[in-house]
């Protein structure tokens, strides 16, 4: 996985899926945010809400970064590193735009809720109209601002549309506790049909949780 | 010189052991009521500290750092080797500005019990006999090393060290601060380093002892009294060591299949290659500053060293009580203490909650690159250190100090 280039293709304007992913998160708990980058969103958290922030970041320079920054941050990656963790070590454990990139996302999000109470997903949904229409009509792979390499050279190798990520989360026995769709600009929609959001929802951002 | 032999160095040239008595250090002395306890389950005493210090301690006291050597370091770690003239062993990482800062920070570091660097070791004389220890010093365990610490450190009046650093076996030694002594550590840096010696770690470090054992000059250990010293087995094993300190492709890159000085090779078994040529060199400077005895002994120490075995076989459970910031840091072309090696304890201090680092450097030096300038790493361990000293609300550093 390559998280961290997967990011860069990812990356949304003003970071409004950080704030979104921020509110889903309750003051004072302990968080690990994987593939965090440079540390924004744990550095978000850790000052805003007073968390115990961990991260994993696979890029060396993500994680130089987010020491420096006195965060606390393994070298590793979501596929083979969530493993070592003991069940119930977090109450949020959070992948944002990564999802896409894992090797395998069902075991990727499995672990997750096994090692916290909550998982907060956020990923590109690849049902979005426009990726329809030129899939359909072009008769190409989608190149969009968000999706910007090429088949060949993209990093993200299990895209799922809003649907197919709402069937995995009732695959594994999961209940979407909290669930929004990003437009174009990063704004959540107003509508909240699933249909609806897989057509319009350029993103999706998911806070699931075990059922028990 | 016969082709295919080690240089032989005679005993009186071998200038290192001068510091075994008389060392250029502090020095701090424990008399019989306060022995060193040790795994063995002996007591050692009279005890020897042999140390160096760096930079000022500040009222509260909190900003001390304790530096583990490694295998063949000892306390010199930012000044001139009093024995090869060198720069201190890492000075990359500790001076003004540097990452461990002696504008800002305390530094210590001691010699360890075992060596021969001025701490009681197998050269120091054994007041019982008047005779050299020799072998009759009981067996030092990473533990014993620490505990001798301990004590330094109590008679610096110091309850809580800043951090405790160390590459190899001092990250040995590191580990074993925090399993030992959880409450005095406030944060650790464990580098390039193991939590248990593993089959292939110990299997080299046996030939090395048998090296130094099958020199005819090692006479069972009693060399000294004999008047001479073991070099050819003790160069034989650094040689041997020092392959494993490099990775394949420095080698390669450094050396290559190059030839010493000459145009064709000589059909003997002299030093053709530049390889072997480095090598020697390598083995026959090491006579010049260590004791072979020692190198029995902290070799044994590092096999002994296995951190879970004290806690149920659970690593986890070595690190529970450690509320201490690990920043934990491998090589990735490290084969001695592989990146799975700092792994293993990464994922047992996660598994105890622990707030723990890790970063695996990108490098072609191998184990060594820890010794070395290596930028990222520099980079790693002054964000580490900086965010830890934010944490412990020391001060910066006067601008211009020192």
């Amino acid at each position: 996985m390559r998280a961290n280039e997967a990011k860069r293709a990812h990356a949304i304007p003003a970071r409004v899926d950080l704030l979104l992913v921020a509110d889903m998160v309750e003051p004072k708990s302990r968080v690990l945010d994987v593939g965090c980058g440079d540390g924004a969103l744990l550095r978000l958290l850790a000052e805003e809400k007073q968390v115990d922030a961990r991260g994993i970041e696979l890029s060396q320079r993500g994680v130089n970064d987010c020491v420096a920054k006195g965060l606390s941050v393994i070298q590793g990656d979501a596929d083979t590193d969530l493993a070592g963790y003991p069940d119930d070590a977090f109450d949020y454990v959070i992948l944002s735009q990564t999802l896409q990139a894992t090797r395998q996302p069902r075991k990727v999000l499995e672990q997750m809720l096994r090692i916290g109470w909550h998982a907060i997903v956020s990923f590109p949904n690849f049902g979005h109209w426009r990726i329809r229409f030129q899939v359909a009509i072009g008769g190409r792979m989608p190149l969009t601002r968000n999706l910007s390499c090429a088949w060949y050279d993209t990093p993200n190798i299990h895209f799922c549309t809003i649907q197919d990520f709402i069937a995995l989360a009732r695959e594994i026995d999961a209940r979407i506790e909290r669930g929004v769709a990003l437009d174009y600009s990063g704004a959540p929609l107003r509508y909240s049909e699933p249909w609806i959001w897989n057509l319009f929802g350029e993103q999706g951002v998911f806070r699931l949780t075990r059922k028990r | 010189m016969i082709g295919g032999s080690v240089q032989f160095v005679p005993a009186s040239k071998t200038a290192g052991l001068r510091e075994v008595d008389a060392p250029n250090s502090l020095v701090v002395q424990f008399g019989a009521d306060r022995p060193l306890k040790m795994d063995a389950g002996v007591s050692l005493s009279p005890l020897t500290i042999a140390y160096q210090t760096y930079g000022e301690l500040n009222a509260s006291k909190s900003n001390a750092i304790l530096v583990c050597h490694a295998l063949t370091g000892d306390q010199h770690v930012a000044n001139t080797h009093p024995i090869t003239g060198k720069a201190g062993w890492w000075h990359t990482m500790v001076g003004p500005n540097r990452p461990i800062d002696t504008n800002r920070y305390f530094v210590i570091a001691s010699n360890v019990v075992g060596g021969c660097m001025g701490t009681t070791g197998p050269a120091s004389l054994n007041p019982a006999t008047g005779r050299p220890y020799g072998l009759d010093l009981p067996l030092v365990t990473i533990k014993d090393m620490v505990r001798a610490q301990a004590m330094l450190i109590d008679h610096l009046g110091i309850d809580m060290l800043f951090c405790v650093a160390g590459g190899s076996m001092g990250g040995m030694q590191v580990l074993q601060w925090v399993a030992s002594f959880p409450e005095r550590v406030f944060a650790a840096m464990p580098i390039a380093t193991a939590a248990r010696h593993s089959s292939q770690n110990i299997a080299f470090h046996e030939v090395g002892r048998q090296a130094v054992m099958a020199d005819p000059d090692w006479r069972q250990g009693r060399y000294l009294e004999e008047g001479v010293i073991p070099t050819k087995g003790l160069a034989v094993a650094r040689m041997a060591a020092h392959i494993t300190y490099l990775s394949d492709e420095a080698l390669q890159s450094k050396f290559g299949r190059k030839l010493q000085d000459r145009a064709a090779p000589t059909f003997s078994f002299d030093a053709d290659f530049q390889i072997e040529n480095y090598l020697r060199y390598q083995g026959t400077s090491f006579v010049d500053r260590f004791d072979a005895n020692s190198y029995l002994y902290v070799t044994r120490a590092c096999d002994y060293f296995d951190l879970a075995a004290d806690y149920g076989g659970s690593l986890a459970y070595a690190f529970k009580s450690s509320k201490s910031r690990f920043c934990v840091v491998s090589f990735n072309s490290d084969w001695l203490y592989p990146t799975q090696a700092s792994r293993a304890i990464v994922h047992a201090l996660n598994a105890g909650g622990a707030s723990v680092s890790f970063v695996d450097i990108e490098t072609d030096r191998g184990h060594d690159a820890f010794l070395l300038d290596t930028p990222e790493f520099i980079a790693t361990s002054h964000g580490f250190l900086n965010s830890a000293a934010r944490a412990r609300g020391i001060a910066l550093a006067k601008s211009g100090a020192m």
